[in-house]
């Protein structure tokens, strides 16, 4: 779900080189911090406001989901990361959220608050 | 939707951050800031000021010990381990105080600085500050260790730290495995600026109730001063071993020891005999007072000769007695939450506690945010009752 407060404001970030595959940039628009991220390509932005407490989510590190293998038997065969699913990980308490759809991981009935983000001419815009 | 305008964003480089900036913003969208807030348990880490406090240590010996030793031999030879990554492998960045900010006050002790921010950053009038890593050292074999470093500890922060500012405030450290010299710290401490009661550190294993100790609780009833048991992790603790993941440890190790501190203290009678005590248990959460009210009462009904000092059930001594909110534990179901409330008698005994700097601190605004409570227990809880239990005057 994409969320709007009114009349959405658009903000121009700069040129969309800014922002790396599974990385993205911190942008202050207005009133509003909005991470920006890229993940298959495309941009997704999100508000800097874990669900949670309220921290700064969209400033903390990207990491892959971590899952666990199990053997046909049931036992565990081991653990790793699955770096093409990457998650945003808020700093102050661990909450994860899924990169691409801003859906918390552990508990999916939270999701960060999202905005429009668009290219045009190279140049990235987002609409808060 | 029409767009009227294109404006400019500003892009913050590295998406660097200053860390409570987020805390700043949500305490003043609640406009937080006009209610009276103590925080009930906050930390410093006090490894990073050791030389500063080994020169309070008495015994030469030990404090040569101390003198010599860095931080990560202090964390690994002298101080009980506290095993477990806190950081979640590098997830959260509450990691010692590399990530803290630091403040503008260059004109106290750079821990009050650091601290007088965080509040402000956090509405916060008041801080009740306890250590970190020598949340272990009741569990020290040597006595003499706890006595000498919490003796010194005491010192440096009533002398060195709280002169900082009346808004920070502790309860006292009180090496309990040395009952004689936890009533000589009593008698130093108790009227010592900035000190609002004692604590003592819920993970050891000296029986509460023996009589060696009641010499401590004398000495804090007749002063009618608040105790603390400040609850902590111990995987080390031997059923624990079985639990294989740091989140297990986390959360089952805090409300064991405040169980067993508190189970020790009612069955005994210790509040039957020294009535001016107020008892608070400290960083335990909350879900489980219900849990151990129902438990005891039970027991009792049952095997109330087992504890013959007792005129009451125990649930009515446990409702006398004050808890933190740190970590707050949610409810999925309001209703359920709210029944916690009641049947701890939460608008009276339950006090904020943020736990910042550690990885799961909790912002006043959780209990701010809480639907069914009134007006009036949301004040009291977020500062109120700390105010009357601690004697603290209404903040300006």
């Amino acid at each position: 779900m994409v969320y709007s407060r009114g009349m959405p404001v658009e903000y121009h970030v700069g040129p969309q080189d800014l922002i790396p595959e599974q990385g993205g940039v911190l942008a202050v628009a207005g009133d509003v911090e909005v991470g920006i991220f890229r993940v298959d390509g495309e941009l997704r932005a999100y508000e800097n406001r874990c669900r949670h407490q309220g921290g700064p989510v969209c400033t903390g590190e990207i990491l892959g989901r971590y899952e666990a293998m199990l053997n046909p038997d049931g036992t565990l065969a081991g653990e790793r990361f699955v770096d093409s699913e990457p998650r945003l990980v808020c700093p102050w308490h661990g909450w994860e959220y899924d990169l691409s759809t801003g859906r918390c991981a552990a508990d999916r009935r939270y999701s960060l608050k999202r905005f429009d983000v668009s290219v045009r001419e190279g140049e990235v815009y987002v609409r808060v | 939707m029409s767009v009227s305008d294109v404006h400019r964003a500003t892009v913050v480089p590295d998406r660097g951050f200053s860390f409570l900036a987020n805390a700043r913003r949500e305490v003043e969208r609640r406009g937080l800031r006009d209610v009276p807030i103590v925080d009930c348990d906050c930390h410093l880490y006090e490894t990073t000021a050791m030389p500063e406090i080994v020169r309070y240590i008495e015994n030469p010996n030990v404090r040569r010990s101390f003198e010599r030793s860095s931080i990560g031999m202090l964390m690994h030879a002298m101080l009980p381990g506290n095993l477990g990554d806190r950081s979640s492998s590098g997830r959260i960045k509450t990691d010692l105080d590399s990530w803290l900010p630091v403040g503008d006050r260059s004109d106290v002790h750079p821990l009050a600085g650091g601290l007088l921010h965080s509040m402000d950053q956090m509405a916060i009038d008041y801080s009740i500050l306890f250590p970190t890593p020598m949340l272990t050292l009741g569990a020290h074999p040597q006595p003499e260790i706890e006595v000498e470093l919490g003796r010194a500890y005491n010192r440096w922060l009533v002398r060195d730290v709280l002169v900082a500012s009346p808004r920070i405030r502790t309860m006292a450290y009180l090496p309990l495995s040395n009952p004689e010299a936890s009533v000589a710290f009593v008698e130093e401490f108790a009227d010592a600026p900035g000190v609002v009661g004692f604590m003592v550190t819920a993970v050891r294993y000296q029986p509460i109730h023996e009589n060696r100790f009641m010499k401590v609780f004398a000495a804090l009833n007749e002063r009618s001063l608040p105790l603390a048991f400040h609850s902590g992790p111990n995987w080390s603790e031997r059923p624990f071993e079985q639990l294989n993941r740091f989140l297990s440890a986390h959360a089952l190790g805090f409300p064991f020891y405040a169980m067993l501190q508190l189970t020790n203290l009612v069955i005994n009678g210790i509040p039957e005999r020294f009535p001016n005590v107020r008892f608070v248990f400290m960083e335990a959460g909350q879900a489980w007072v219900p849990f151990l009210i129902a438990r005891l009462d039970g027991e009792y009904r049952m095997r109330s000769s087992e504890a013959p000092l007792l005129r009451r059930l125990p649930s009515a001594y446990i409702r006398d007695m004050f808890f933190t909110t740190q970590p707050f534990e949610q409810l999925d179901d309001v209703d359920h939450l709210r029944a916690v409330f009641e049947i701890m008698a939460a608008d009276t005994q339950l006090l904020y506690s943020s736990d910042y700097p550690h990885q799961d601190f909790d912002l006043p605004t959780l209990i701010w945010d809480l639907p069914f409570l009134s007006e009036d227990a949301r004040r009291n809880i977020l500062g109120g009752n700390a105010m009357r239990l601690f004697g603290l005057p209404v903040p300006s």
